[in-house]
């Protein structure tokens, strides 16, 4: 998936991936996407429900060798 | 009024582990675009302590409560395990192989995203506490401040 904005939050723990998540997405425009990759084990649930609240959409998100990506629409 | 959604915490335990758990769901609180406060009381004032020694004139309760309690938040002790000071030092230990953020960081973290840091007067007059003490451009407040923010808010925890 093609993202405006790509988000390097590995490594990072609790509550930091979503801090910085919310920092990155201030900087897209609405309807542009940010990537996210994170390691945070938390991170499915944190990135749902705060996409969900916030009035973002999670299109899609994948794990492949312990780094969980995640595309998220800004709303 | 704005339409923001509020977080409210009181943070009365000057635990090390009780702070951190309170600054972490204040930052999260941040994140989702929560108006956040922390109401600092009794104890919880240590976490707003400055490192260094400021003199100010006290009386002698006040300066055995001064020399006795932490002086900031990298000072507090844990509620569990605190074994003399040693259980601080090795969940710091621990904390840094994880990634987790020390106390003082999710402090500046905090102050980064605009939440309130909130000093109650009346517990500070108890301990001694001056305003000198405490951290620069923190707010001064009493039960009414926190009962006004704590009525429509949407998140309440007493830590």
């Amino acid at each position: 998936m093609n993202a405006d904005k790509v988000l390097d939050a590995k490594g990072l723990a609790c509550p930091m991936p979503i801090v910085k998540t919310r920092k990155a997405i201030k900087e897209i425009e609405a309807g542009q996407i940010l990537e996210v990759q994170t390691t945070d084990k938390g991170a499915k649930s944190d990135l749902t429900a705060w996409a969900k609240s916030t009035g973002h959409e999670l299109l899609d998100s994948n794990e492949e060798n312990d780094v969980f990506t995640f595309w998220i629409k800004k709303g | 009024m704005s339409e923001r959604k509020t977080t409210n915490i009181i943070l009365f335990s000057g635990d090390y582990d009780k702070a951190m758990a309170a600054y972490i769901i204040a930052n999260g609180a941040a994140a989702y675009d929560h108006d956040v406060t922390i109401f600092h009381t009794f104890w919880g004032l240590n976490a707003l302590r400055k490192e260094e020694m400021v003199p100010v004139k006290k009386g002698f309760m006040e300066k055995m409560f001064g020399g006795m309690m932490p002086r900031g938040a990298d000072k507090l002790g844990l509620s569990n395990m605190n074994f003399m000071g040693m259980g601080p030092k090795m969940i710091k230990g621990v904390m840094k192989k994880h990634n987790a953020m020390p106390l003082p960081d999710l402090i500046d973290m905090a102050r980064e995203q605009e939440i309130n840091l909130v000093a109650c007067t009346m517990t500070m007059d108890l301990l001694g506490l001056h305003k000198d003490e405490l951290l620069e451009e923190i707010e001064y407040a009493g039960v009414a401040a926190y009962l006004a923010d704590a009525e429509n808010g949407n998140v309440n925890l007493f830590i």
